[in-house]
């Protein structure tokens, strides 16, 4: 029988991978912005388990949305990327220091 | 013409002739500017003496009443209005008359001044000041005209503003003034907070016997009656403008002034501006032992050394300005006394014959063409006539002579402190007692120096320029030539210098013999000057001695102070006439006294050291600690400063790099998570 | 156990290992086509949990287009990422350690009494032609009608965006500004000078000098 807490550990681990992901990839933007995406899939997860076991279709709206915002991040994420390619030659985070305070 | 209307035009027409000659004189000339602002002053005089004469006739009703609200705060309402009773009358034909005398002197004495415009506008400004701080019939308007008479006393005394020691004249005394005009305002502020709210004359009054017992607490735990207070501050008032013991250093510094000014404004008129106060505030200063205790030791010590340092000044000026100090100490006893109407009786004999001295000697100093130095003068009776016998006739109602008019105010005073049951009228009795003859003997001696003896300006003409003076401030003007050259003669002044002299030199003799029955012992003061009669009995015990003027001028012939004036005169006569070496030996011998009394009791110094220096010394001390190192180093800087660091600091967390902020909000996520963990468990 | 039980096991041990190999793959491009695992796995977790419509437009939107738009930039971009791996196992230690920590407290508050999460039995299974994408649809264009158009001006401004950002002139391209052919006036291209009239100097002198120094 599957309950609940299968799919929120679940969704636990993959939020926990992603973590480790941005820990791991931390100069290599565009794995980054994978591990994000990997990380929103985590917290869909959670709202799609919660949606099923409450019988209540808002959570299933609400990663309507998420997916929807999601795809607008990463396409400005990645034309970012670009830009930012065209303009310095690298993506490495290490070079992006322009802010340091 | 209605009264109100009659006290508007006394008070402004001096104004209008100010302005026109202040605003215009360049425009209108020099003639014009003297003509106008001498028809203003005349129209006062004139006016003044018919309300005088009103009064006399009792044809005049006191008027009191306001004319004009100033302004409104908070509830109070502060008006112009005029209190005119006898005693204001009084004030008013002294000080219009005087200083219509000194407008006329002052044409022939400020002939070759370039400020000659300016003069007259201040005089007559000053006249219009003073006759709305004796018109006055409230607190407000009365400190109004405080403040204006010492803004116009400053600015005459700085006439010559090019003069360094005049400058430094004028600061002092605005500076001192200001230390008594603090506890003046502090004095109406306790009359405002305590007695009903109101600042009106009669409301006060009518308040007054209610709080005869009040006590308040200044500092906590320590009762002082109120009254004592209230008394205390106001005359402190008095002590800065009438210069009293121990805010008397302006006075003799103000002599840097024109000499028309010393006669109107530092003789005769602004320096009774305090007296007169005081003796307005009677119904107050009855209720308070302490306080009238407090001004009889202040003028008691005012009449006696100042006296004495008037026996060794050479500046025929400083020597009048002595002698101001210390009958304007003996005024002061009076008060002390609660024999207000004998003060107010000397205030004007006073002002008649100081104001005559003041300008005799302005006459000798234009004869002398501007020599202040009496060492330099001697046998000037020969050469000016109308000066020297008008001198004789001032000096001799200075020192009380029978029949002149200072003998009756002076000796009513001597009487009625005699008769006071105050604990310090025996000291001060006394104290007035020597100051007779001191009077007498600084009188005598300059008058002896000026206008008897050896003709020394030919002398002493060598030594003339080098000037072994110490007081080098008898120019004018720079390009004005002064002293007297080889082949000069001293002159008689021009008939606008001498008419004032002899209209002065009547009321110096007459006036006392005329106005002291119904002035001291009548009840011409009735209702304007309260004395308490069961307290302070001196002046009733004075009115059943008293049996007339003439009776009173021949019983004095018998009495102590006639004899010490006398044998004042004798000594000084003899000094300074037939036995010249006594002085410088009696120099040599005690010149430690000397000393002492050419410094002026070290005052001066004490003054300058202590407060104006420490007054420095605080500024200073303020300036670089709070000013520079709390406010501009601390506050202002120390805010910029602590910015700076604290963001040095933090930009040490803003390193650019996106892991950097990823792995803070993680490790924040994973805090939080824990938090919550934590809660769970412990629970 | 149950066939949807072992389905859930078996598809979170991939989405697991495709989730791994995301964050570890030496080469970007294998990395994406992970996550394109990864999403293909969770369609099917949401497939279990009954919502289709959810499971679809994921594999349609993400697998379809974003995953897409991922390749096409690690590809179209010449990066050196063996550059970007140095020092990758440098921060494993940290990251293992917070990961394992993230795991457990979420894993303890998750089965802590306190959560409760036994309570949610779950709604009885739906009726075989229940339609999840009618009841979405009645949803958002009902209730959440307003959260939707905005949705679609996220989605606008994204697209402006990117296209903004990524948008340039090349370098080498000729064009002319007719605005600034219009206005051009006859003064900007032709000068008049007036010239005096000069006399031609004599050559044959000058060449004759020429020679004398010479």
């Amino acid at each position: 029988m599957l309950t609940l807490t299968h799919f929120l550990v679940l969704a636990a681990i993959l939020f926990a991978i992603s973590v480790l992901g941005i820990f791991l990839n931390r100069k290599n933007v565009i794995v980054l912005l994978m591990a994000i995406e990997l990380m929103l899939l985590a917290v869909n997860f959670n709202f799609i388990a919660f949606s099923h076991y409450l019988s209540d279709t808002a959570g299933q709206i609400f990663v309507f949305f998420i997916l929807t915002v999601a795809a607008a991040e990463s396409a400005i994420g990645l034309a970012i990327l670009v830009v930012l390619f065209r303009n310095l030659q690298t993506i490495n985070v290490e070079d992006l220091g322009s802010l340091k305070g | 013409m209605d009264m109100k209307s009659l006290y508007l035009l006394i008070a402004l027409a001096p104004l209008a002739g100010s302005l026109i000659a202040g605003l215009f004189g360049w425009a209108i000339g020099r003639r014009a500017s003297h003509v106008v602002t001498i028809l203003g002053v005349a129209v006062s005089a004139v006016l003044s003496l018919k309300v005088l004469s009103g009064f006399i006739s009792g044809q005049t009703e006191v008027f009191n009443g306001s004319v004009y609200t100033w302004l409104t705060v908070g509830g109070h309402e502060y008006a112009v209005g005029f209190l005119v009773d006898k005693l204001t009358a009084m004030m008013m034909v002294v000080v219009s008359c005087v200083s219509l005398m000194v407008h006329i002197y002052t044409i022939g004495y400020m002939q070759e001044d370039p400020g000659y415009q300016r003069f007259f506008s201040y005089i007559s400004l000053f006249t219009f000041s003073m006759l709305m701080l004796v018109m006055s019939n409230n607190f407000i308007q009365l400190f109004f005209g405080w403040e204006a008479v010492g803004l116009v006393s400053y600015l005459l005394i700085g006439f010559w503003f090019k003069r360094p020691t005049a400058t430094f004249a004028n600061l002092k005394a605005f500076l001192v003034n200001r230390v008594g005009d603090f506890g003046f305002l502090l004095g109406i502020g306790l009359v405002l907070a305590h007695f009903g709210g109101s600042l009106n004359y009669n409301d006060v009054f009518a308040a007054a016997p209610a709080l005869a017992n009040k006590t308040i607490q200044i500092f906590p735990g320590v009762e002082w009656s109120l009254m004592t207070v209230t008394c205390i501050l106001l005359f402190v008032g008095a002590m800065g403008k009438s210069a009293q013991f121990p805010l008397h250093v302006w006075l003799p510094d103000s002599m840097e002034g024109p000499t028309p000014i010393s006669a109107l404004i530092h003789a005769a008129t602004m320096v009774t501006a305090g007296l007169f106060m005081v003796s307005r505030m009677s119904p107050l200063f009855e209720m308070s032992d302490t306080a009238l205790n407090f001004v009889m030791i202040s003028g008691t010590i005012t009449a006696l050394f100042m006296g004495f340092l008037g026996i060794v000044q050479n500046d025929i000026k400083k020597v009048v300005a002595y002698s101001t100090l210390s009958q304007l100490g003996y005024m002061t006893v009076a008060l002390g006394a609660s024999a207000y109407s004998a003060a107010m009786f000397h205030v004007m004999t006073h002002a008649f014959f100081k104001a005559l001295l003041f300008l005799g000697a302005g006459s000798v100093i234009m004869g002398m063409h501007h020599d202040q130095d009496m060492r330099n003068m001697g046998g000037l009776r020969k050469y000016m006539p109308i000066t020297w016998i008008t001198s004789l006739i001032g000096s001799l109602a200075l020192i009380g002579t029978p029949f002149f008019s200072g003998f009756y105010s002076k000796d009513s005073i001597i009487e009625a402190v005699a008769a006071s049951h105050l604990p310090f009228a025996g000291v001060a009795y006394w104290a007035l007692i020597i100051g007779v003859f001191v009077t007498a003997f600084y009188s005598f001696r300059m008058y002896f120096l000026v206008f008897h003896g050896k003709e020394r300006w030919m002398e002493n003409h060598g030594a003339h320029h080098g000037h072994d003076d110490d007081h080098d401030d008898e120019e004018p003007s720079t390009d004005h030539h002064h002293g007297l050259g080889p082949n000069d003669k001293p002159h008689e002044s021009p008939w606008v210098v001498t008419l004032p002299l002899l209209a002065l030199a009547i009321p110096s003799v007459l006036i006392g013999f005329f106005a002291i029955e119904p002035l001291l012992f009548g009840d011409f003061f009735k209702g304007a000057i309260t004395i308490d009669a069961l307290k302070h009995p001196g002046m009733h015990e004075l009115a059943e001695e008293f049996h007339g003027p003439v009776a009173m001028a021949v019983h004095a012939l018998s009495t102590l102070p006639f004899w010490l004036a006398l044998s004042g005169v004798v000594v000084a006569w003899f000094f300074y006439l037939k036995a010249p070496q006594i002085p410088a030996a009696i120099k040599q011998q005690f010149s430690a006294v000397h000393k002492v009394l050419e410094n002026k009791y070290y005052l001066d110094d004490l003054y300058f050291n202590l407060f104006a220096k420490g007054a420095r010394a605080l500024g200073t001390l303020f300036w670089k600690v709070g000013d520079m190192l709390l406010i501009d180093g601390l506050m202002v800087n120390g805010t910029a400063k602590l910015v700076g660091v604290f963001s040095r600091l933090t930009r040490k967390l803003q390193t650019g790099f996106i892991y950097s902020y990823a792995t803070t909000m993680i490790i924040g996520v994973l805090g939080l998570m824990t938090l919550w963990f934590a809660g769970i468990i412990l629970r | 156990m149950s066939f949807p039980t072992v389905v859930f096991y078996v598809l979170s041990a991939i989405l697991i290992f495709a989730g791994l190999r995301v964050i570890t793959a030496k080469n970007p491009v294998h990395a994406a086509l992970y996550l394109v695992l990864a999403f293909f796995t969770s369609a099917g977790h949401w497939l279990l949990l009954e919502s289709e419509f959810l499971a679809i437009s994921l594999v349609l939107v993400y697998v379809g287009a974003v995953m897409v738009l991922f390749l096409f930039v690690v590809m179209m971009l010449d990066i050196n990422f063996e550059k970007l791996r140095e020092g990758f196992w440098k921060n494993a230690p940290l990251a293992g350690t917070v990961g394992l920590i993230m795991v457990g407290e979420m894993v303890l508050i998750l089965m802590s009494p306190e959560a409760s999460l036994g309570s949610y039995k779950g709604a009885a299974p739906l009726a075989a032609d229940a339609s999840n994408i009618r009841e979405l649809g009645r949803l958002i264009y009902t209730t959440y009608l307003w959260p939707f158009e905005l949705a679609a001006v996220v989605l606008l401004v994204g697209m402006v965006a990117a296209i903004a950002l990524t948008m340039r002139k090349r370098k080498d391209t000729k064009f002319v500004n007719p605005g600034d052919q219009v206005v051009v006036r006859r003064d900007d291209r032709v000068r008049l000078v007036k010239m005096a009239a000069v006399k031609r100097s004599e050559p044959v002198a000058e060449a004759e000098s020429a020679d004398q120094q010479a």
